[in-house]
């Protein structure tokens, strides 16, 4: 069996991935979890690029890569942001972030 | 072959996504992830990226992570506390985008039509077996991207530099 | 034929007290208790000046009559068609003002000297004059209209600031700006005279205009008549005739020389010099020369019948100008220019001479009252009485001016009102005619009435001093002996301006009379006039205007008869009122009371300034007020406020769309998203 449509399953799988992501993000009210939700996007994303380098060429490997490295340090300083703002509220429920205006 | 593990990383990595979303102790969402995680990372050996499988599952499963788990704990958010998921209209609007979302990309995947040269074998075998999985890797990285390369390098060290600024405690 | 005339050094006449005003204007910064420069550098500079023009006076004496000669200084302004040079224009008339302006102005500085020594303002007050000076010879030299009302302006200015000299009186200083805004009035016509003469001529320079104005505009036609009336309104504003002399009276706030100089003997006479330049404009336009003529005539008669019943001599003085103005206008009404230009000579002599009088009499008794510790309003005659005794120079000077405003023969004013009088008259203006006469007699009255009440009878200076009457007498004759003549800087003045008010008539003596015939002024500006007269006489024989020239008085009599009756007239007027007020016992201004009937009317001036006051002002002030309330408060502050009440309503809904809940947030950036990707899936 031809290996090409494995692409197109790839993309559909990244499709369903991505959008279970977004909607994780809406449904949850824990920081935490819509930050991890946040990453499963990433990698939705990353999916991508990995089916499509096998049609293109190898340079959607080299962005997953650098992907992967800004994921890392983005996650470094979400948590960070996520412990100061726990310390400040003894939560992380996102419904009592309501300073975040004018 | 190829197929069955195709469909089995891909079902892994759905379902467990799912549970991830939808499980209220953040410890089981995380270990989830991590399944998920472990999965697309088969499904990037069965799409010809080795080295990216790999740092998947070192850089991701392993080291964002385990991060995360740590936070969790320090925080003590255990199984103790309630249900963090929307009810009602939250509920719906998450869900409605969600498969709102989908339908755009099946509109748009199908727009697309076949994905061109798939002729059977990946457009990656002829470099994959000059030079081997890293190499292949290795050799953009390091002469075409090399300039990107670095500035993430300055970006890791900001960042490591913005987090322990951030979680430091304030002096009373 | 002798040779053309030159100007000798036309730019110093103006040059001089230009520097003698910077000069002493830095000396009231730089050295402020320094008194030597400003008594130098100030009568100096105008004495200078005084020295140029008699210079260019000689030489275009010996020169034959030729065109007006024209010194481009340098070009002012530039525009399209309008060119405007700094360009002064001498003739036999600017030349003949300027002699005025300086020679006066000259006699004043030196008064001056000795009037303000003791005044801590001296240097300013000294830039102040000379600037003054300044501006009245650019008005007089200017050869085009905007030069000229740089001058008109800027002499306006300086009256504003002498007349609130003393600007820490607030009274002194609301004098000053009513003088600038009456003025303003005035001005604004000038402005629009000014427009209307560029639009019909397209340029602004005197000599093309009265070269080009009887074939360019129709005589007595709408446009002349229009932008002559608009002139007159500057010369009604500057030269304080009826409605807007209220002004000069008030301007008497000012130190006495200044009311001397300015609103006696020089810028006061700019509205009279602007219709005898102007003289072709209104030649061509009889309708206004018939309003110059009534407006003088009557702001003649109305402020002689004030002046009977004012007791501060200053204002007395102050309605005599208007009176006198009233006459000038008269003269260049009917279109005797050279009669009105003879008057306004022979009346900057002994209007001046009677107002340095006036303030010699003020002086001494501010001396007498600061000595003895007495204190009364020194500008009031009822404070008077006896002084020839003390200061006999003054008196006797004085009355020399008495007689000449009176227009007793020989002295000077006998001459040119005789001729005012006469010239109307023969023209065919029986109305003014007989009202210039009533008025004349009027003068003589208010004159003698003021010489009686300063001169004359017993003192009462110092009536309030010491309780009974001995004491009285005692304390009183004691404080009297302070009362003194004042000092030769400021009598030698006096003494020059009597003799020029004696015999300044002379130059002008009609033939009719049996003496020798002396004709020096009519011929002297003949070749100024002549244009006017000409086109006076072509309308005249078209028909369109007048009866032509008679030869006798309208109630019959020739020219000698009618100049021996109005002389006759005169002097019997000053003895029947010297008789009569000499008898009369005034109490001092302390212990009288308000004039009763009549007099009251006239002691209040008719009431115009609180008819002004009831009809301009305050409709005015409530209009501004209305204007304030409504139009600021609520129409421009409610759109400035109400624009801020929207904006604010506006950011107020649209603040609510940010929650600042990181939920509403993700939300609708979700939905964002999912509307751009939509956009490119469908």
């Amino acid at each position: 069996m031809s290996e090409g449509y494995l692409v197109d399953l790839a993309l559909v799988l990244s499709a369903v991935l991505f959008a279970i992501g977004v909607g994780g993000v809406l449904l949850r009210r824990n920081a935490i979890i819509v930050f991890m939700c946040v990453e499963l996007m990433l990698n939705a994303v990353n999916l991508s690029f990995v089916a499509f380098s096998r049609v293109h060429g190898i340079d959607g490997q080299i962005v997953v890569f650098f992907v992967i490295s800004v994921a890392a340090a983005e996650s470094a300083v979400g948590l960070a942001l996520i412990l100061a703002i726990f310390r400040h509220y003894e939560s992380v429920d996102l419904e009592l972030f309501r300073r975040l205006r004018w | 072959m190829i197929e069955f593990f195709f469909f089995l990383f891909a079902a892994m990595a759905v379902l467990s996504a799912i549970f991830m979303v939808t499980q209220v102790n953040p410890v089981a969402s995380v270990l989830y992830l991590v399944v998920t995680f472990f999965s697309l990372s088969g499904l990037f050996v069965i799409l010809d990226a080795h080295f990216i499988a790999a740092v998947q599952i070192i850089v991701y499963a392993g080291a964002i992570m385990v991060l995360f788990l740590f936070v969790i704990m320090l925080l003590n958010l255990g199984s103790t506390q309630p249900s963090d998921l929307r009810r009602g209209l939250g509920r719906v609007l998450a869900g409605s985008v969600a498969v709102a979302l989908v339908a755009i990309f099946a509109r748009l995947l199908m727009a697309g039509g076949d994905v061109e040269g798939l002729g059977g074998s990946s457009a990656l075998d002829p470099l994959l077996e000059s030079s081997g999985a890293v190499a292949a890797v290795a050799e953009p990285l390091f002469t075409r991207y090399l300039v990107a390369f670095e500035i993430t390098s300055i970006l890791l060290v900001v960042a490591i530099v913005g987090a322990v600024v951030l979680a430091r405690r304030r002096a009373p | 034929m002798s040779e053309a005339y030159d100007p000798i050094l036309p730019g110093l006449i103006l040059g001089l007290p230009l520097l003698g005003a910077a000069l002493n204007g830095i000396g009231a910064f730089a050295w402020r208790e320094n008194k030597t420069v400003p008594t130098i550098v100030g009568p100096l500079a105008v004495l200078g000046a005084f020295v140029v023009c008699l210079l260019n006076f000689a030489a275009m004496r010996a020169a034959a009559p030729h065109d007006p000669s024209l010194v481009p200084l340098w070009t002012w302004m530039r525009s399209g068609q309008l060119e405007i040079g700094v360009t002064l224009l001498l003739d036999q008339l600017s030349v003949l003002m300027t002699l005025i302006v300086t020679g006066v102005g000259g006699i004043i500085h030196v008064y001056s000297v000795g009037y303000m020594r003791e005044d801590p303002g001296y240097s300013r007050y000294f830039s102040y004059l000379n600037l003054f000076i300044f501006f009245m010879l650019l008005l007089v030299l200017g050869a085009n209209y905007p030069l000229m009302f740089v001058g008109w302006e800027g002499v306006g200015l300086c009256s504003y600031l002498l007349i609130g000299f003393w600007y820490e009186n607030r009274e002194f200083s609301d004098a000053g700006k009513k003088a600038f805004i009456v003025n303003r009035i005035g001005d604004l016509g000038f402005l629009i005279a000014m427009f209307l003469l560029f639009g019909v001529f397209g340029t602004l320079d005197m000599p093309t205009i009265f070269d080009r104005a009887p074939t360019t505009l129709l005589a007595g036609g709408v446009m002349v008549t229009a932008i002559t009336l608009f002139l007159f309104l500057g010369c009604v504003g500057k030269s304080a005739q009826i409605p807007l002399f209220v002004w000069l009276p008030d301007a008497m706030a000012g130190p006495t020389p200044v009311s001397a100089l300015i609103h006696a003997a020089t810028m006061v006479t700019a509205g009279v010099y602007l219709v005898a330049r102007s003289g072709v404009l209104f030649a061509l336009a009889p309708f206004t020369q018939a309003i110059v003529a009534s407006v003088g005539v009557g702001t003649a008669l109305f402020a002689a019948s004030i002046a009977v019943q004012q007791y501060d001599i200053k204002k007395v003085l102050a309605y005599s100008t208007i009176s006198q103005l009233g006459y000038m206008f008269v003269a260049v009404g009917v279109g005797a220019y050279t009669a009105g230009i003879f008057h306004l000579m022979t009346h900057a002599f002994f209007k001046a001479l009677l107002f340095l009088g006036a303030g010699a009499v003020i002086h001494a008794m501010h001396h007498a009252w600061d000595e003895s510790g007495d204190h009364g309003d020194p500008n009031d005659m009822r404070n008077y009485g006896g002084l020839r005794l003390r200061m006999p120079i003054t008196a006797a000077t004085m009355w020399i001016g008495t007689l000449a405003i009176s227009g007793v023969f020989p002295f000077a004013g006998f001459f040119s009102k005789d001729e005012i009088i006469w010239e109307a008259g023969i023209r065919g203006y029986a109305v003014l005619w007989g009202t210039a006469l009533i008025v004349a007699l009027l003068t003589a009255g208010y004159m003698t009435r003021l010489m009686v009440m300063t001169f004359h009878g017993t003192n009462r200076s110092f009536a309030k001093v010491g309780g009974d009457e001995a004491g009285a007498n005692r304390s009183g004759e004691s404080a009297r002996g302070r009362l003194h003549e004042v000092p030769p800087v400021m009598w030698v003045p006096l003494a020059i301006l009597a003799v020029l008010s004696a015999v300044g008539g002379w130059v002008q003596i009609p033939e009719v009379l049996p003496l020798p015939h002396v004709d020096l002024l009519h011929s002297w500006l003949e070749p100024v006039f002549a244009p006017a007269l000409e086109v006076a006489s072509g309308a005249a024989a078209g028909g369109a205007h007048g009866e032509g020239i008679a030869h006798e008085a309208p109630l019959g009599g020739g020219e000698t008869f009618w100049a021996v009756m109005g002389t006759d007239l005169a002097i019997l007027t000053i003895i029947v009122v010297f008789w009569r007020l000499s008898r009369r016992r005034y109490l001092p201004a302390a212990e009288s009371s308000e004039p009763r009937g009549a007099a009251s009317l006239l002691y209040h001036k008719w009431y115009v300034d609180e008819l002004y006051d009831r009809l301009i002002v305050r409709p005015l002030l409530a209009l501004w007020r209305g204007c304030w309330r409504i139009v600021d408060d609520r129409l421009i502050d409610g759109t400035v406020n109400g624009l801020g009440g929207v904006a604010r309503v506006v950011g107020w809904t649209g603040s609510q769309l940010q929650t600042g809940r990181v939920s509403t947030y993700l939300l609708v950036f979700m939905i964002g998203a999912l509307i751009i990707l939509g956009s490119l899936a469908f």
